[in-house]
């Protein structure tokens, strides 16, 4: 029987590595420096597997498994890059693009946009799908953020850093499927909102420009996340 | 050695492309010792050439006479680049797409012209239903993304291109970039 | 209740029917409802109070007999004489016949091969129970496995038999369930909960609706056998409230089994309690998945999970759930009856017992039908389904709904079973069999079904979420000519991509429909591409 502090030994890319039987892939992958691409898991968030970037081979299954929410085993193999890996990770960056109205040049996060950064690991040059050019709209209700639809990639982190680390629960996901979205509260003007605390942190986690401070002009968004990490750790001192 | 016949094309774009190529510079004169610039919006040739060994193409496809000069560039291309975010993702030209053609051109001639609004019936070519990038059309060799690319990731690939060499594009430039 | 006192139910029951000569059973399933069945009951009521023989009669409404095609459907017992497209106009000569020559022109052959081909385990009593009267089924010996594991078994040899029998789950994958019982078991906690999956969304499909409509007590016992089993004391019936009657006839059910002492405390005298309420899905499709249907009964957005946790460790409030299918549970009562031997013997080496199909699209019988594994996919099509009408070819099957795969004529003399079925590229799911003749496009049903994936996708996944959109956009790009081989290509490493990285069943399956019709018809999609 393995405890969580236990200590397992196992290989990422062939690299002997150790880890505590309560760490992920990820996190085991990321304490020696192996590189995992990521975008809807950030740092003391919940991980939810949603974004499919983390996916990694394990040796003696035909399935992948999302580094953030696959827990490490003693002898497990772990591959983190292979010709199949990066054609998925590539396509999946490729689909988000293709999905909504990313016009890095006009944007406010251009230059500071984990999405274009994931273009760029990957190497995605183009892409090679059919863009839907959705219409969606710009919240701009609220009196000193704005929320781009377009620009959203759907990875929750709003979601959870509002619910789990400010408590207010303003935003969750309406809507299904291709048609789903980002809503404050039961689908309101974010500016209506009764439950929103102002507090900024979903802007500053929003990996794209989707969430922005108003009067940021293009490639002028830039976020600042180490708060997240700092406030995690502040509370679970004070516990 | 026979110098390397080079082309550049501009469709739906705001020649910020261009005016970055022109940026290269006095590498310009680096580079004219390897090609020839045989067809330019910035140069005087009326006709694209028959066998064109490099074309540049700035600019989505966004009307009809864009159709019809990219397929006729393909067609004498070797190696046919997609150069800036208009050509590789259709960019801001592409942001009409979502509201459909009748509704931009209402907006464009109509809504906001205060002396003799009226749709035009001549000489503006008829638009496509939707903004396209470059591959969406014809076989494109080499993306370089960009707004714009800049005249170091111009001149880089160039110089890969004329070598021989598949340029690194996601070192060079990316999206927005 | 004690396993003497359900007998003396049983025993009344019987005493009671004994002084009615006649019964006329009139299917009151969704689907003869849907054609008027309940206006027919009562004009074969009114019928029955007019006429002197009509006075020794008694109308009863019952569930489902099968065949959907040629309702509204009433049997007349003791004579067993099943009559079709019965109309409220026929009652009074139906009412009329009893104990003389039957109504011919309303006859319907039970001889024919759509009934002598099936062999019914779960729609036993479907068609001859009224599936609103606990008594009913106590008559035909229900609960009385029940009360048979509670008070003679071990939790450990009720597992031990599910086991024997080789029972997989009906629910789509075919996990031996038995072997999920058992995780449960083990899995340590006080407090366990058993879910049942009613939340039948497959289009064309209506095995689970039907046997929640004409059969509900049945559901419940399987569920209650499952729950003594892995030690759960609380359990949940997620049904879509697209099924109205289903859940209408399942609370009636839980109340019933409740008032009588097979459901909630003490059940046989013993110390076992089992509560178990229904909970209704608002019609997401993906809520047939577990852990989303786990989330919405828990009262949040139903969206999957990635597992591990199975839920089997961690499942509804993170405690220990055993969540099997309707059709699951309702075998389960039978086995423990007749045991697990018995129904070992019936199917193929890997697929054991029976599986209801709900037989429909280009097919004489349209209908409900249980068969035993290991049967041809030709007797279900040709024998029992009677073949393809208006002179038109067979083209394809269609199985395991949006998840499945279309099956080309060269394996119509496959014997159907889980490994069978995966194969040539289709699942067995949970029973939807769609023929298709020779006037529809393939490129057009692949289209249909990811059309409703794209639509019924949560959203949560990226590959799920826009792959089965671009899928959807390209498929309408090729079937409307203007698709070109590139398109096609791109369709087909979507197919493999989407099918690979997606969180859950939903996306991992999706592709199915288009990679099953590429496989055997890769001529219609090329056919119609530009240039």
């Amino acid at each position: 029987m393995t405890t969580p502090s236990q200590v397992l030994t196992l290989k990422i890319d062939g690299q002997d590595v150790t880890g505590r039987a309560d760490e992920t892939i990820l996190q085991v992958a990321r304490e020696n420096g192996i590189h995992i691409p990521t975008l809807c898991f950030l740092d003391s968030l919940s991980p939810l597997g949603a974004c499919r970037l983390c996916l990694v081979e394990i040796k003696g299954s035909p399935r992948l498994f999302a580094a953030c929410v696959t827990y490490i085993a003693e002898g497990m193999e772990v591959l983190t890059k292979s010709d199949r890996l990066n054609k998925y990770r590539r396509m999946i960056v490729e689909l988000l693009f293709a999905e909504r109205n990313h016009i890095c040049s006009i944007c406010v996060a251009n230059g500071h946009c984990d999405l274009q950064d994931l273009a760029r690991e990957m190497g995605v040059t183009y892409v090679d799908f059919p863009y839907r050019y959705p219409r969606l709209g710009v919240d701009a209700s609220h009196e000193r953020f704005g929320l781009d639809h377009n620009r959203c990639v759907l990875c929750m982190r709003c979601v959870r850093v509002c619910g789990e680390v400010e408590g207010a629960h303003t935003w969750d996901v309406a809507g299904r499927g291709i048609e789903a979205h980002v809503s404050a509260d039961l689908d309101f003007p974010w500016g209506d909102s009764d439950t929103c605390t102002s507090c900024g942190k979903c802007v500053q986690v929003c990996p794209t420009g989707a969430l922005f401070k108003k009067g940021v002009a293009a490639a002028e968004m830039v976020k600042h996340r180490s708060f997240l990490v700092r406030l995690t750790a502040m509370r679970e001192e004070a516990e | 050695m026979t110098k390397l016949k080079l082309a550049t094309v501009w469709l739906d774009g705001c020649s910020g492309c261009h005016m970055s190529f022109l940026d290269i510079d006095e590498r310009l004169l680096e580079l004219v010792e390897k090609v020839d610039i045989v067809y330019s919006p910035l140069v005087d040739f009326k006709a694209f050439p028959d066998a064109v060994d490099i074309t540049l193409v700035e600019g989505a496809v966004s009307n009809q006479d864009d159709l019809e000069k990219i397929k006729k560039v393909r067609a004498h291309t070797r190696l046919l680049v997609a150069l800036g975010d208009c050509a590789v993702t259709a960019n801001v030209p592409s942001m009409r797409n979502p509201f459909g053609v009748d509704q931009v051109v209402k907006r464009a001639y109509e809504e906001n012209v205060t002396l003799q609004p009226q749709l035009p019936t001549q000489a503006v070519p008829p638009l496509l239903k939707r903004v396209r990038p470059v591959h969406d059309i014809v076989t494109v060799d080499v993306h370089l993304p960009g707004c714009p690319p800049s005249a170091d990731a111009i001149f880089a690939a160039l110089v890969a291109l004329v070598e021989g060499r598949t340029p690194d594009v996601a070192a060079l430039t990316r999206f927005g970039a | 209740m004690t396993p003497e006192e359900l007998e003396k139910i049983a025993a009344k029951e019987e005493q009671a029917r004994a002084h009615i000569p006649h019964t006329i059973d009139v299917c009151l399933g969704t689907t003869c409802m849907a054609l008027q069945s309940d206006k027919l009951k009562t004009a074969l009521e009114q019928e029955a109070t007019r006429h002197p023989v009509g006075s020794k009669c008694q109308v009863r409404g019952v569930g489902c007999p099968g065949l959907c095609a040629l309702g509204p459907l009433v049997t007349v017992k003791p004579e067993g004489d099943l009559y079709k497209q019965v109309k409220p106009e026929d009652a009074h000569d139906i009412v009329n016949s009893l104990g003389a020559e039957p109504v011919a022109r309303l006859k319907c052959d039970t001889e024919q091969p759509f009934f002598k081909r099936q062999h019914k385990i779960v729609l036993e009593n479907s068609g001859s129970i009224d599936p609103e009267r606990l008594e009913d089924y106590i008559a035909a010996g229900g609960y009385t496995a029940l009360l048979k594991c509670v008070t003679e078994m071990t939790p450990a040899e009720v597992i031990d038999e599910v086991v024997r029998s080789g029972l997989r789950g009906r629910g789509g994958a075919g996990f031996p369930a038995g072997l999920k019982w058992r995780t449960v078991a083990k899995a340590a906690g006080p407090r366990k909960f058993v879910v049942c999956n009613g939340d039948e969304g497959d289009p064309g499909a209506f095995m689970d609706r039907s046997v929640m409509e004409s059969d509900p007590h049945r559901v419940l016992e399987g569920m209650a056998i499952a729950a003594y089993a892995v030690g759960a004391s609380e359990g949940y019936l997620y049904v879509r409230a697209e099924y109205p009657l289903a859940v209408k006839r399942l609370k009636q059910a839980i109340n019933q089994a409740r008032a009588h002492g097979l459901l909630g405390a003490n059940i046989g005298g013993t110390a076992f309690t089992f509560r178990v309420e229904v909970r209704l899905g608002a019609g997401a499709f993906v809520c047939g998945e577990e852990t989303a249907l786990m989330a919405s009964i828990e009262g949040k957005r139903g969206n999957p999970r990635p597992r591990p946790p199975f839920p089997a460790e961690s499942g509804l409030w993170q405690l220990p759930t055993l969540i099997n299918n309707v059709e699951t549970y309702a075998n389960i009562p039978t086995i423990l009856r007749q045991g697990a031997d018995w129904f070992a013997g019936i199917g193929t080496s890997k697929s054991k017992g029976t599986k209801v199909f709900a037989l429909t699209g280009r097919v004489h019988n349209t209908g409900l039908i249980e068969v035993p594994m290991g049967i041809t996919l030709r007797e279900i099509i040709f024998d029992i389904g009677g073949g393809i009408p208006d002179g038109r070819v067979f083209k394809a099957v269609q199985t395991g709904g949006p998840s499945g795969g279309c099956i080309p004529e060269e394996y119509l003399d496959m014997a159907v079973d889980y490994e069978s079925l995966a194969s040539v590229g289709s699942i067995m799911g949970s029973g939807g069999m769609i023929v298709i003749d020779d006037t529809s496009s393939m490129v057009d049903v692949a289209k249909y079904f990811i059309e409703f994936c794209k639509s019924e996708s949560c959203g949560k996944c990226v590959p799920c979420r826009v792959g089965t959109a671009q899928m959807h956009t390209l498929l309408e790009l090729i079937a409307s000519g203007e698709g070109t081989r590139h398109d096609l290509e791109r369709l087909e490493a979507l197919c493999d991509m989407v099918k690979s990285t997606s969180l859950c069943g939903l996306g991992q399956n999706a592709p199915n429909p288009v990679i099953s019709t590429l496989r055997y018809f890769r001529d219609e999609y090329e056919s119609r591409l530009a240039g």
